[in-house]
């Protein structure tokens, strides 16, 4: 096993190549959506300040928590330990269900202070935006628990668990999962500011 | 055994193991009919997918053109004979009913632009071209882009439902612009039809993520050994950058469409301020409509390029061949390209120069539009040059690709009319603007699809197409693209969209100009469906192709079998050793991609600023030896 990256200067998997570009779309989605937001604020006359639900505050450190969990799973996965990798997978599971909970009651919040969807425009991206976010992390969640199944399935005998580690092609897919959540984990944390702050 | 490698191979394997079914010759051996034909990873049978899907959109989305052209040549002619196509949409006096013409010409824009221009143009030839020109086995992942071309099949249906929708399908432009698209009450295709409008075509910007994806990975990572960016043929440049810019800008049209379906379905005010319908104010306020355009044609620009980049790829390989000359200015050619595309990002808002928006911001605009000309007139300086002395073989691709020179200049000249704002003023929103997009988007990047598809026909389906066929197709189709086209420039004070001009005494001097302008579409439509003829006949009995290599062409596609199976290439995938464009070089009328440069050969163009990232994953081959 000789690391011979020496002599080719420019190597990545397809795949992950292909995950950054579509990070990139998504980049431009909520970059429209931002910049649309930025450009009905700057218009002031109907632009009303909406108070910025509590819970988003919580919800953000969970997802920087499940972000961490998702790198030590994959550590764990690299160093062919199977039961730590086993158990980091399950808490960014929960920490990503949980997330996705605490958006609900940080809108449930802002419902509760009279910002409605179909109110003022501020209070309206607010909920695009966040919920545009929510789908993100949904689907993450997804991935997250198909990860969890193979967790659980798929390291039953030493042979296996070989097969399955050492195997850069078999690493790819939990790669190209914790790409993914640590993306929409830093995309939160921009709009969680922008939002506040622009 | 390197992890790189190991990566590689099994790309590699995945699609070498069908190779081994094909070496005997029986294509279908394994395969059954679905999984080969239907749900078909290899690139060139999604390609065919994309080619025929859009062949199909573009026979209705033309034949809605001849539609609302009859209309407009003869307002008062009685159209009763439409009913049993259109129903309930004939008005009583016999016309086609003023919301339903608008429905047609809002479909029309939409399946040419998006459905035929853009997944038929770069869907087809970005999937057939890039692995077979760069010397991949595939796709960087045949899933994907299998699945781009289903969401595309998906996108299509939901569109085609919406026509039979009893209110009708979108009719307030293919813009898609507020408040006429958002509020029910404002007409009615806006009742339902635009929700079918939005859905279709967010399924649609899925589609083409999935696809562009795939290209750029492609290009950057797959090429084969030696085969360096600038080596590459202009072909595969101008689908790689047509992906980046699809990538950058189709995801703030979703954005504009999702922010468009809330205030559509939830009440939201993204884009509605103070709307009073039937004297009643409606609750939504604050938003702004002009926001919805800034949207839109972010992505509604670099689109226009999307369509035609694929068309400039395309022609330039083929003048190029056809006259056994190499391109002219290869790395100009590049340049300009990537200056198109760039500059394509920062002129949306001469679309908007009417929106009342600071004329100092709008003379921004106006400059950047402009300059958008300088890197356009290279690419033309470039292909006449290409031509200049060549050993011209006026075969059918050819034929198109010089028509696409000559209509992509006429319409680009009045590019720089609209892009003055002060002359669009005057000209915003009126048949000068159709004469300018129709020539320099529209039919271009129809003649450079064509020339594409007669050029690359062989390669695809063994066969060839009838000449005879294909030159009546050609000659047809410019005459009448001139004809309907052209005249439209003296109708620069008629504002387009309007089902007619009759009540109008000022316009009624271009009723005979209309009906003559109509008279030529019917026609134009009448050869285009020579062209289908010869297409699908063609398919199952053209001429077989009896030649590896029929144009004598020196890039990769020419080296696979007659009938290349899945992967392309039965054994290893040919190394490159020079550009793609070594014509009448050195006494010989072409030296293949694949041909080592001799002894003391210089390589065209021997510069030191080659992107020399060729290095990729490809030396696996050595590792396998
Ligand atoms: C020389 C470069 C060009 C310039 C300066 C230019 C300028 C303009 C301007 C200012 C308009 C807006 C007119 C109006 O609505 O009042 C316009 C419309 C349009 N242009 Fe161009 N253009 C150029 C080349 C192209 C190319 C290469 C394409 C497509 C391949 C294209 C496609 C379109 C389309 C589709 C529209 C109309 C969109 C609509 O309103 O439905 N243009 N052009
Ligand atoms: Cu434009």
């Amino acid at each position: 096993m000789s690391q011979s990256i020496s002599h080719k200067r420019f190597i990545i998997h397809p795949y992950k190549f292909n995950m950054w570009l579509a990070i990139v779309a998504m980049i431009m989605m909520f970059a429209a959506f931002t910049s649309a937001y930025v450009v009905k604020k700057a218009d002031f006359r109907y632009w009303v300040d909406v108070p910025f639900p509590q819970m988003f505050t919580f919800s953000t450190i969970t997802i920087l928590l499940s972000s961490v969990f998702m790198h030590l799973s994959l550590v764990t996965f690299r160093r062919n330990q199977v039961s730590l990798h086993r158990l980091f997978m399950l808490l960014t599971l929960v920490a990503g269900t949980s997330f996705l909970a605490m958006q609900i009651m940080g809108w449930q919040e802002l419902y509760d202070n009279g910002i409605k969807l179909n109110g003022n425009v501020a209070g309206s991206f607010l909920y695009v935006i966040s919920g545009a976010h929510f789908l993100h992390v949904a689907g993450g969640v997804i991935g997250l628990l198909v990860f969890s199944v193979f967790a659980f399935t798929r390291f039953r005998n030493p042979v296996d668990t070989l097969v399955e580690n050492i195997h850069p092609y078999k690493q790819i897919g939990l790669e190209l999962m914790a790409t993914y959540w640590h993306f929409v984990d830093v995309l939160w944390l921009y709009l969680f500011f922008f939002l506040q702050y622009s | 055994m390197s992890q790189e490698t190991t990566i590689k191979e099994h790309l590699e394997t995945h699609v070498t193991d069908h190779d081994h079914d094909h070496d005997h010759g029986h294509h279908d051996h394994h395969q059954s009919f679905i999984s080969k034909y239907i749900f078909s990873t290899d690139h060139k049978t999604i390609a065919k997918q994309f080619l025929v899907t859009g062949i199909i959109w573009a026979i209705v989305g033309g034949g809605l053109s001849v539609l609302f052209r009859i209309q407009l040549g003869y307002p008062d002619a009685d159209l009763s004979w439409m009913k049993p196509l259109l129903g309930k949409w004939i008005t009583p006096e016999g016309h086609i009913a003023p919301e339903f013409y608008n429905a047609l010409i809002t479909m029309h824009g939409t399946i040419l632009v998006f459905f035929v221009l853009t997944a038929g143009l770069s869907g087809t030839f970005s999937n057939y071209l890039i692995p077979l020109m760069i010397g991949a086995r595939d796709m960087a992942s045949g899933f994907i882009n299998m699945l781009s071309y289903w969401f595309f099949f998906l996108s299509s249906v939901v569109m085609a439902v919406s026509f039979f929708l009893a209110t009708g399908p979108a009719s307030g432009g293919w813009t898609a612009y507020p408040p006429l698209n958002a509020l029910p009450a404002a007409a009615s295709g806006s009742v339902a039809g635009v929700d079918y409008w939005l859905v279709s075509i967010v399924l649609f910007i899925v589609s083409v993520l999935l696809g562009g994806l795939n290209y750029i990975t492609t290009v950057i990572n797959l090429r084969t050994r030696g085969m360096k960016m600038f080596r590459l043929p202009l072909p595969i440049w101008a689908f790689f950058l047509t992906a980046v810019i699809g990538l950058l800008s189709f995801p703030v049209l979703l954005s504009a469409g999702v922010l468009l379906l809330f205030d559509r379905n939830l009440g939201t005010s993204f884009y509605l301020d103070q709307i009073y319908i039937g004297g009643e104010a409606l609750a939504n306020a604050g938003g702004s409509p002009i926001l919805y355009q800034h949207l839109f044609w972010f992505l509604g620009h670099p689109e226009v390029y999307i369509i035609i980049l694929p068309a400039m790829g395309i022609a330039s390989e083929v003048l190029s061949v056809h006259s056994r000359k190499p391109i002219f200015g290869y790395t100009a050619m590049i340049y300009s390209l990537l200056a198109i595309a760039v500059l394509s990002f920062i002129v949306w808002a001469h679309h908007m120069f009417m929106t009342g928006m600071n004329p100092f911001i709008g003379s921004i605009f106006v400059i950047f539009t402009l300059i958008i000309a300088v890197p356009s007139a290279v690419k033309v300086f470039n292909w006449l040059t290409t031509l200049w002395r060549g050993n011209i073989k006026l075969t059918p691709p050819m034929m198109f690709a010089i028509g696409f020179v000559s209509l992509f200049i006429s319409g680009g000249v009045t590019g720089i009319f609209l892009g003055n704002s002060s002359i669009d003023v005057e000209l915003h929103d009126t048949y000068f603007v159709v004469a300018h997009f129709h020539l320099v988007m529209g039919v271009a990047a129809f003649f450079g699809m064509f020339a594409g598809i007669y050029h690359w026909f062989p390669k695809m389906f063994g066969r060839h197409m009838n000449n005879t066929l294909s030159y009546i197709h050609f000659w047809g189709t410019i005459v009448c693209a001139y004809l309907i086209f052209f005249p439209m420039h003296w109708e620069y004070m008629l504002p387009r969209r309007y089902p007619t001009h009759a009540g109008f005494d000022t316009f009624g001097m271009f009723a005979q100009l209309n009906e003559f302008i109509t008279i030529a579409a019917m026609a134009s439509f009448a050869f285009q469906l020579i062209f289908v003829f010869n297409f699908f006949y063609s398919i199952w009995y053209g001429r077989k192709l009896k030649e590896q290599n029929p144009y004598h062409a020196t890039t990769l596609e020419w080296t696979t079998p007659i009938r290349p199976g899945h992967g392309n290439w039965p054994g290893d995938i040919p190394e490159v050793h020079r550009w793609a464009y070594d014509y009448s070089k050195h006494g010989r009328d072409f030296i293949p991609q694949t041909e080592p440069l001799s002894q003391y050969e210089i390589e065209h163009g021997e510069h030191g600023d080659e992107m020399d990232s060729d290095v990729i994953a490809h030396e696996n081959d050595d590792h396998q030896s």
